[in-house]
């Protein structure tokens, strides 16, 4: 069994999902900041091999009290994370400094395992060689590596741009393990348009993400299962709240909510 | 009747089928194994996208079949337990069949399971980077090590060929091999109890699937506890089913009904014991477990793929009813109730161990998501068709050649017994 780890930083994720509007724009730059090959056509989305998905939900309602929300979903970075436990081969981990789930692809075996016991089904698998389209190629980032067929994968907060967020403040003298607010953010993050990702340190009360996250409209995705995530989703709509954790009837209100895509 | 040209290959002066015949048959299942070696072929060259399996999806078929064969081939271990540790006698008369059968069980698992990674050559690692938290390191280890002590058990029997046996190594190597037996029978039972429950360990570890998710005892789920004991119950069932299918195929007895009527006896015993725990478990996850999770018993149930009549069939007609029959003597001793038992035991195991693995990863957790439906593809088919002609043609060539019914000669001279 898993034991719960303390860490000097806690690098985690706020999300408004008052804010959100769906647009995908984080989905296309974690694709492209973590070079994640396309599919071939689109009839295989269940075998995609995307970190980061959006999902769709609705609070039941017919007009003109229907309301949306989208929900972007990361790796929640579990501070009792389901899936390192029971791989076998210790290929995904939560030791290092930050508290991010990390995950070793060349020691991978492609048991999946991991994703068997994530219920955010946030790890996906290389179920085919990834082929970039010709051209497509010269995009790829240098500082990301890629990944053989047969391993898992998942997202990592963009690991690399913490690498690289720590040598800067090396360079320029500072502390690297007091990075400032900024100084490292994930690509999802920094693309979204409306500003409805906050990311940060949420040991670090100057941080926002921290401020966020002991808000009074934060909550986490399936909170009681005991996984403790380091996403935390804001709204003050208290069906989008509502719908975070199972409720049994009795508890506070269920709305009735559809699946989004889903890789 | 002339005697087949293989004849001198023959245990004792047995009849058999002809060679033409039996090659015959044997063509037939090796073009079954031969279809699933092509399918292999396919995903190793293709990768696992060829398969049924999907990101919802990370076990599908291959490992309930590894986990339905895994369970019925511990006929080898529990018999040999009960044989060798316990010193029951009347089972010497099937326990070469329970050893054939937990070989090509544990063997044709392993085949299936280097179909199961997505990096077979990396399979290695489990050795050699364990995580010895993973309930799947243990069945690695536990797994590996098991089938070669089966391998060993099953070696003597090769080397009692008739002559094979004229070798004086090999016969002096095949008896002292003999005499270590209830050591290597008790390697077995260790190792096999262990990773029997760690297949079901791996799935009662999983708190966050509240479909298999169970709290336990000490460091072990339920479902570590569960998994032994229908294993230990449904072994024994199907090494007397091969048994039966053999004795139609040849149209002579093999053991008597005595024999076969102990073996049901101990599947009942255990069926029962299993049942016992199994439904208080069930009962404590349905009323106290899933209520903490913030799901409900019916919730754990969807449509018809995944409807509650798995459930009750599984537990009831396949768990219940046979647990009765096997457990009373007066039914137990009926035949066609016997032998129906005896299926329906196989079937309601292999029923849980699909429930654990293709239910349990269907049943939504987000409460925004929704169930989706598996379907094996042909390449997760004909490799599992593999291991059952794997099987076949494996104990058809010892039945042939091997001498594994100690009384087939005493029965087959004497009229059959009722």
């Amino acid at each position: 069994m898993s034991e719960h780890k303390n860490f000097r930083i806690r690098w985690g994720m706020a999300i408004d999902l008052d804010k959100c509007t769906g647009c995908g724009a984080c989905v296309v730059s974690c694709q492209v900041e973590n070079n994640n090959a396309p599919l071939v056509d689109a009839s295989d989305k269940e075998r995609i091999v995307n970190w980061l998905t959006v999902y769709r939900l609705e609070n039941g309602k017919s007009f003109p009290d229907a309301e949306v929300a989208y929900l972007p979903r990361p790796c929640m970075q579990c501070g009792n994370p389901s899936c390192v436990p029971v791989c076998p081969v210790v290929a995904t981990d939560k030791n290092e400094e930050g508290g991010i789930v990390s995950q070793i692809y060349p020691r991978c075996i492609g048991c999946r395992y991991c994703m068997a016991a994530c219920p955010y089904h946030v790890r996906v698998f290389n179920w085919f060689d990834p082929v970039w389209p010709k051209g497509m190629e010269k995009t790829l980032t240098p500082f990301t590596s890629t990944r053989p067929r047969g391993v898992v994968e998942k997202c990592n907060f963009c690991h690399q741009r913490w690498d690289m967020a720590k040598e800067k403040a090396r360079k320029d003298g500072t502390d690297p393990m007091d990075l400032p607010e900024g100084a490292y953010v994930p690509a999802c993050v920094e693309t979204c348009p409306t500003g409805a990702l906050v990311f940060g340190d949420l040991n670090n009360k100057d941080h926002k993400v921290s401020q966020l996250a002991h808000g009074p409209h934060a909550r986490r995705l399936l909170e009681r299962l005991g996984g403790d995530p380091q996403v935390y989703y804001i709204s003050r709509r208290d069906w989008v709240l509502d719908l975070l954790d199972n409720h049994l009837a009795g508890e506070a209100g269920h709305g009735k909510a559809e699946g989004g895509h889903h890789g | 009747m002339a005697k087949p040209i293989d004849s001198a290959l023959f245990p004792g002066d047995f009849p058999r089928c002809s060679l033409l015949k039996f090659l015959i048959w044997l063509s037939f299942w090796g073009v079954l194994f031969l279809a699933g070696i092509y399918a292999a072929y396919v995903v190793f060259a293709n990768g696992l996208g060829m398969t049924g399996l999907t990101n919802y999806f990370a076990f599908g078929l291959y490992i309930t079949f590894d986990l339905a064969v895994i369970a019925l081939g511990a006929g080898a271990f529990f018999s040999g337990l009960l044989r060798y540790i316990l010193n029951m006698d009347e089972l010497k008369n099937i326990i070469n069949l329970a050893v054939i059968g937990g070989f090509f069980c544990y063997s044709g698992a392993m085949l299936i399971l280097t179909m199961e990674l997505g990096q077979p050559l990396r399979a290695w690692f489990g050795f050699w980077h364990p995580n010895v938290h993973s309930m799947l390191t243990e069945v690695i280890f536990c797994i590996s090590c098991y089938l070669l002590v089966l391998t060993i058990e099953y070696v003597p029997l090769i080397m009692e060929q008739k002559h094979l046996n004229k070798v004086p190594f090999l016969h002096n190597f095949a008896h002292n091999m003999h005499i270590f037996m209830p050591l290597f029978a008790g390697i077995g039972a260790f190792l096999s109890t262990f990773h029997q429950g760690s297949l079901g360990g791996m799935y009662g570890v999983m708190f966050a699937r509240p479909f298999v998710f169970r709290e336990g005892f000490f460091i072990w789920p339920w479902t570590f506890f569960l998994f032994v004991m229908s294993a230990a119950a449904v072994g024994p069932c199907f090494t007397t089913l091969i048994c039966k299918c053999i004795e139609l195929a040849s149209g002579r007895q093999m053991t008597t009904w005595k024999v076969k009527q102990l073996m049901g006896k101990i599947s009942g015993t255990m069926l029962s014991l299993y049942l016992f725990f199994k439904l208080i478990d069930t009962y404590n996850w349905a009323v106290n477990l899933l209520p903490t999770l913030g799901e409900t018993y019916e919730q754990m149930f969807h449509g018809l793929v995944y409807g509650q009549w798995l459930f009750w069939l599984e537990l009831g007609v396949c768990g219940v009813i046979p647990a009765v029959i096997l457990l009373m003597k007066p039914l137990r001793n009926n035949h066609t109730l016997f032998w129906t038992a005896c299926i329906l035991a196989c079937v309601g195991i292999s029923l849980n161990r699909y429930t654990v693995t293709v239910q349990g990863l269907a049943a939504p957790v987000m409460p925004f998501d929704v169930w989706r439906v598996y379907t094996p593809r042909w390449t997760e088919i004909l490799p599992s068709i593999m291991v059952l002609a794997y099987g076949v043609i494996i104990v058809s060539l010892s039945y042939r050649y091997l001498p594994v019914f100690p009384q087939e000669k005493e029965l087959n001279q004497a009229p059959a017994e009722g």
